[in-house]
């Protein structure tokens, strides 16, 4: 298990690799210029130039990207062309809203789906089932942005239940951190919790109606554990596989909610550094986000052997 | 012996009396698959039930479990008594407390009876825990004692593989084992060996005849298979379209039967020596799906004794066909069939 685990990390080194060459491509492509910003209103084309050659901005892509990668080797993801703060620190303040966030979307999607799609398949085709797929298939229609919007405006502005904007760290008490997370994070597990729904109701539908599933009756086991022991560990399979992705989905999904609450997370971090071409913090974002996705992907990759043991051999 | 005892031993273990199930139909309401089916099972005895496939066998032997509803239908009529109790009303907690010990099953898939994401101990070791009360160390040594039983090499080892590391026929000696391990008093095996190789099939059913002389168990065995019947059982009742066309003594059934559906299932079994020139006896056409029986008997499209404007108007009814043997056809004295001839 540990060797295959340290197999997985090796094999994400490429990507780790990649991801930000991609983003010192992009950027290069775009117009816009950091130099430009920094050079305040009028600059002279002298006084941008200057700031060019301070920051090593008029190297060429390939020698940029390979000065950063040893940097980063080094433990040193740089600064930021801005306020010259280290993006290390940077990260570092501002992850605990971000994955307080995704954490809570997560949370929701597995305990919410898992509940709905258990209660639909308690009677195939019926009054609940109908009524789950239903929901389901409207809450992966609704974009997280507009539902965010309306669950702010109706539980924050009318009812006033919960806090309109920002965060609280979770040092500062549960209560606190909590009911800062509610609204944004009912908001970003909607998607996921509704594809959850519908993916476990589908592979439930089927293991249930498996041989096995007969057997298990047949031996004398009651519904209820044979649907909690029997049938839910197989129909987690196809649900455990997709797990990686609906992480990243979140993650990306987590830039537009911060905005619409004012959190301060990395999502809004990452679009000011997009706006003011503040390179060194956006590819740390784009590090970091990376590295989750990885490091999501090799916890899945290890659960899917409890799941499925035929991937154990 | 007291007369309570004696009474006790004359009861048959398992009595179905006009056991009709139905299923939905595609186009709503209800479709009988099995009707009016009756037969009675002694302690300790075998009885086989014969057809092709969709006559009903499966059905009828999931009413017998109580399944009928799991698998979506519903036993529209009729009693299924087992040592004197009757199953047909009985609350689903009570259900529980017999499937196990009081009866169980194995399947025609073998590998797919076994649940992929938990070991054959574990599986086994459930069914004793719950019926039986073991704890997990009692539990655990239980499953490889039925492990070695079913002569599984290498018991103690192979208690912690999963199910696919065992191949078909190791399957289905592990799904014995797990039905013997609550010693129950009646065993149906659905098909066990269809899906298994010939070397295979003979092994199993040998293993299921040493377990039957070992323990008493009795045995519900549904085959379409009579050569495997023939090795196997004492009594015989045969099925077509849903219903009983023939029941009888193994001898009586395999050497006079009184339905010609029976007659030709005896003609299809392939026999040693039987030259290149001759071609296996089939039986024509195919056996009709439930809710399209047609008129009178069911069987008379395919048979070739059916006496036009009489076979096909006429339902008949199971009549005495031979010293212990009922056939449901009406020309059960009129025509004389061929059994299984010992050359």
């Amino acid at each position: 298990m540990l060797r295959h685990a340290g197999k997985r990390l090796l094999a994400a080194i490429p990507l780790l690799l990649v991801v930000p060459l991609l983003v010192f491509l992009l950027i290069d492509l775009a117009p816009g210029d950091p130099a430009v910003v920094l050079a305040g209103d009028n600059p002279t084309p002298e006084r941008i130039a200057a700031i060019q050659a301070r920051l090593g901005l008029s190297d060429p892509v390939v020698e940029r990207y390979a000065r950063w990668v040893g940097a980063v080797l080094h433990g040193d993801l740089g600064k930021s062309l801005m306020s010259d703060q280290s993006v290390m620190e940077m990260i570092i303040r501002r992850m605990g809203a971000t994955m307080s966030l995704v954490l809570f979307a997560m949370v929701m999607a597995v305990v919410l789906g898992a509940l709905m799609a258990i209660l639909s398949s308690l009677r195939p085709g019926g009054v609940v089932d109908r009524l789950v797929n239903w929901l389901a298939s409207i809450a992966i229609a609704i974009p997280a942005f507009w539902f965010g919007l309306v669950l702010a405006s109706l539980f924050a502005v009318t009812y006033r239940v919960f806090p309109a904007f920002g965060f609280v760290p979770l040092s500062e008490g549960i209560g606190p951190w909590l009911s800062h997370l509610v609204l944004p994070g009912v908001a970003l597990g909607l998607l996921p919790a509704a594809e959850v729904t519908l993916q476990l109701r589908s592979a439930l539908g089927q293991v249930l109606t498996s041989d096995y599933i007969l057997n298990a009756r047949a031996k004398g086991l009651s519904r209820r554990s044979v649907l909690f022991k029997h049938a839910l560990k197989n129909a987690c399979v196809p649900v455990v596989t997709v797990f990686g992705f609906r992480v990243a989905e979140v993650l990306a999904g987590s830039v537009t909610i911060e905005i619409i609450y004012n959190m301060p997370g990395l999502g809004s971090l990452a679009v000011d550094s997009v706006l003011s071409r503040d390179i060194p913090v956006l590819l740390g974002f784009v590090l970091f986000s990376t590295s989750v996705v990885v490091v999501v992907n090799l916890l899945v990759d290890i659960s899917y052997g409890y799941f499925n043991p035929k991937v154990r051999a | 012996m007291t007369a309570r005892q004696q009474e006790a031993d004359a009861r048959p273990l398992l009595e179905i009396r006009d056991l009709t199930v139905e299923f939905p139909a595609p186009v709503g309401g209800w479709t009988p698959v099995v009707q009016r089916v009756s037969f009675t099972l002694g302690q300790g005895e075998s009885v086989a039930l014969v057809g092709e496939s969709g006559s009903g066998k499966t059905v009828t032997s999931l009413a017998v479990m109580g399944l009928t509803g799991v698998t979506g239908g519903r036993v529209a009529a009729g009693s299924v008594s087992f040592d004197g109790r009757e199953l047909t009303s009985l609350p689903e907690r009570e259900w529980r407390a017999l499937r196990g010990p009081g009866m169980g099953m194995i399947f025609q898939q073998p590998i797919r009876s076994l649940n992929p994401a938990y070991t054959v101990g574990d599986q086994i070791a459930e069914s004793v825990r719950r019926h039986l009360g073991l704890n997990r160390r009692a539990a655990r040594a239980r499953a490889i004692e039925m492990l070695d039983l079913v002569q599984i090499p290498r018991a103690a080892e192979r208690v912690d593989d999963y199910p696919h590391a065992f191949s078909g026929g190791m399957c289905q000696r592990v799904m014995i084992a797990m039905v013997m391990a609550c010693n129950p008093r009646l065993l149906i095996a659905d098909e066990p060996t269809t899906a298994l190789d010939v070397t295979v099939q003979e092994r199993i059913l040998r293993l299921l005849r040493d377990l039957q002389e070992q323990t008493g168990v009795s045995l519900l065995f549904v085959s379409h298979d009579l050569a495997v019947v023939a090795e196997l059982c004492q009594k015989v009742t045969v099925m077509y379209a849903g219903e009983v066309v023939e029941q009888g003594t193994a001898a009586d059934v395999f050497f006079r039967p009184g339905h010609p559906y029976t007659s030709g299932l005896l003609a299809a079994i392939p026999k040693p020596g039987l030259g290149t020139g001759r071609r296996l006896a089939t039986i024509p056409g195919s056996i009709p799906a439930p809710g399209l029986w047609p008129e009178g008997c069911r069987f008379h499209l395919r048979c070739p004794h059916r006496e036009p404007g009489r076979c096909d108007s006429v339902r008949p009814d199971l009549v005495p066909a031979g010293p212990s043997a009922q056939a449901r056809c009406l020309r059960v004295s009129e025509i004389d069939l061929q059994g299984v001839t010992v050359a």
